[in-house]
């Protein structure tokens, strides 16, 4: 089984798109799940309901929103041109941030479950020791909820792989530069003789997917391992 | 030393209203479960927010509501040994020792590490993982990490709670050498009577969030039951003893008290050291003639120096044994039975597992 120069593009750019979705929504992600596993705050269900909201439209809508707000003339969009020169519509960068919103409640669920499976009365003993609530978090927190936030990773990485709705409505399906894996597949299965290609795309689509699931499977457990109070 | 504790702090219908000074040594918080002293404790921990009250320690003001101070918890350098150890499980038993000593500064040097790691009897773990450890490990490891922190004070809430009889005994005596060796005073939480008797100095009783009786612990703990809110079941007498000997074999020890020998169980203590024994009203046995192949170890001659009124069947009869005061509950029907009554000459008999902790 071997690709052609314009597969092989697609396997190098989705996950391009992926990587950088996963790490770019990391840090987004770890401060809504800490806000929504400890904060009181107004506005949480809103928040949580908001966050959600990928995981339930269709991504055809999804990647519509993405359009009106971060294209061209879409207030966000034109904002980040006009003075980060950062331009997402018709972009990978804009694949990256359709896959990185697709993937971002994944993310944020896997990190503030296992935020909630910390054992506060372990925090409280790191301050009766005289670390402060930074070192608090850096020693003890982030410790044990590495496993979850990483699990989190990969589950948002495997969504990014398998991102098409949202990604195509945003930024449409140009070779070399939006044609992931599944718009690739997609574009073979629309034109005579390309069943082996999108054969191809599918069986190296199910290895990345079913890799990324196992990965998460072993670390969630291992995150349960670990939280136990002693 | 001085600390100077003050506090009243409403948890919902639940008030804590408690006052309490300690000049260093060993001060327990006693009383039955619910009485607020696990709440005390985290209020002078920083834990838990008093809505007023005052906390001092050696004139430094560590809390005053009136004066907005409230030093956060990481500050006050108290050292907290918790009911259940809270080690840290994605550290070795070494990192969870230092994970204090790394906040309190470079003052502690290795030399201190070894000595309390040597103290208590930790030295062949330092490379395991807590969830590795027995129950009995675990609490030790956790007061050598409360230790390294060098804090200025160490609270300690009920370490014994989650153990068996067999941990407890096993633990007890490295507490005791703690309280020797260390200078550091201890602010103590316990519902048990025989555990105050033996560690604390001073005694603050809590009843329903106030204080209900504070002081020497001999002079609190001889009251009657009802005083110190313990239950009736519990009421007994407290023995002032020096460590004579010790039984290798029979893994006795050998405790003098005035005139009287009185054998406890397990190698508790070394010979020449002080120990406090609190024996229960409902273990003692009395006998009018010295009983003959009997299993109980301590048969005390003694002269009845007073009954109290009947209660529920039963009376405490209060018996001289060689200078030292103890008391057994028996029923009306033996006193009746026996002819006890005030100048009589009895047996007190104590078996020696009733003195278990």
């Amino acid at each position: 089984m071997s690709l052609s120069d314009a597969e092989w593009t697609a396997v190098r750019l989705s996950l391009r798109v992926a990587t950088v979705a996963m790490l770019s929504s990391l840090p987004v992600a770890l401060l809504v799940a800490i806000a929504l596993a400890r904060g009181r705050f107004w506005g949480k269900s809103a928040l949580n309901g908001l966050v959600h909201m990928p995981l339930i439209l269709p991504p055809v809508v999804t990647g519509f929103v993405l359009l009106l707000l971060f294209g061209r003339r879409g207030p966000i969009g034109a904002f980040l041109a006009e003075h980060l020169g950062l331009v997402f519509s018709f972009r990978w960068t804009g694949a990256a941030l359709a896959c990185a919103v697709m993937g971002f409640p994944l993310m944020v669920r896997s990190i503030r479950l296992s935020i909630e499976t910390v054992d506060r009365k372990l925090e409280h003993a790191a301050a009766t020791l005289g670390a402060s609530p930074g070192w608090v978090f850096l020693t003890v927190t982030l410790p044990l909820i590495l496993p979850g936030i990483v699990a989190g990773m990969i589950l948002s990485f495997a969504k990014a792989m398998g991102e098409f709705g949202a990604t195509i409505t945003f930024v449409s399906n140009i070779p070399g530069e939006t044609q992931t894996i599944s718009a690739a597949i997609y574009t073979f299965t629309q034109v005579p003789g390309g069943d082996a290609g999108a054969m191809r795309l599918t069986i190296i689509s199910i290895i990345v997917s079913m890799a990324a699931l196992m990965l998460s499977e072993v670390l969630a457990a291992a995150a349960a391992r670990r939280t136990v109070a002693a | 030393m001085r600390l100077e504790v003050e506090a009243r702090h409403r948890i919902g219908s639940f008030t804590i209203d408690a006052a309490f000074g300690s000049e260093g040594g060993v001060t327990a918080l006693f009383g039955r479960s619910g009485s607020g002293k696990t709440s005390l404790v985290n209020i002078i921990a920083g834990l838990l927010r008093a809505d007023t009250g005052r906390i001092v320690l050696d004139g430094d003001v560590i809390a005053d509501s009136a004066r907005g101070v409230f030093a956060p918890v990481h500050r006050r350098r108290f050292g907290y040994v918790f009911q259940e150890a809270r080690l840290f499980p994605h550290l070795s038993v070494r990192r969870n020792l230092a994970y204090g000593r790394w906040f309190a500064g470079a003052s502690e040097s290795a030399s201190e590490f070894g000595r309390i790691v040597e103290m208590l009897g930790i030295g062949h773990l330092l490379d395991r993982r807590p969830s590795t450890l027995s129950g009995g490990e675990r609490q030790r490891v956790a007061v050598g990490r409360a230790l390294l922190a060098s804090p200025r004070l160490l609270l300690m809430d009920e370490p014994l709670a989650a153990l068996d009889e067999a941990r407890k005994a096993e633990i007890l005596p490295y507490l005791e050498r703690l309280r020797d060796e260390t200078r550091i005073p201890i602010v103590y939480v316990s519902h048990s009577v025989a555990e105050v008797a033996r560690l604390a100095d001073r005694v603050v009783v809590l009843d329903d969030g106030r204080v209900k009786a504070a002081g020497d612990v001999s002079a609190v703990l001889s009251q009657p039951a009802a005083t110190l809110a313990i239950d009736r079941r519990e009421a007994g007498a407290l023995i002032d003893g020096t460590v004579e000997d010790q039984d290798k074999l029979h893994e006795l020890t050998l405790v003098r008290a005035g005139s009287c020998i009185i054998r406890v169980p397990h190698l508790v203590a070394q010979p020449g050291q002080n120990l406090r024994l609190y024996i229960a009203a409902r273990d003692v046995m009395l006998a009018t003639r010295r009983p003959e192949a009997i299993s109980a170890l301590n048969v005390l001659e003694g002269t009845i120096s007073d009954l109290s009124p009947m209660q529920q069947g039963s009376v405490d009869v209060r018996v001289n044994c060689g200078g030292n005061i103890i008391v057994a509950r028996i029923t009306t029907l033996s006193r009746e039975a026996l002819g006890l009554e005030a100048g009589k000459s009895v047996h007190a008999i104590i078996k020696t597992i009733a003195l278990d902790y």
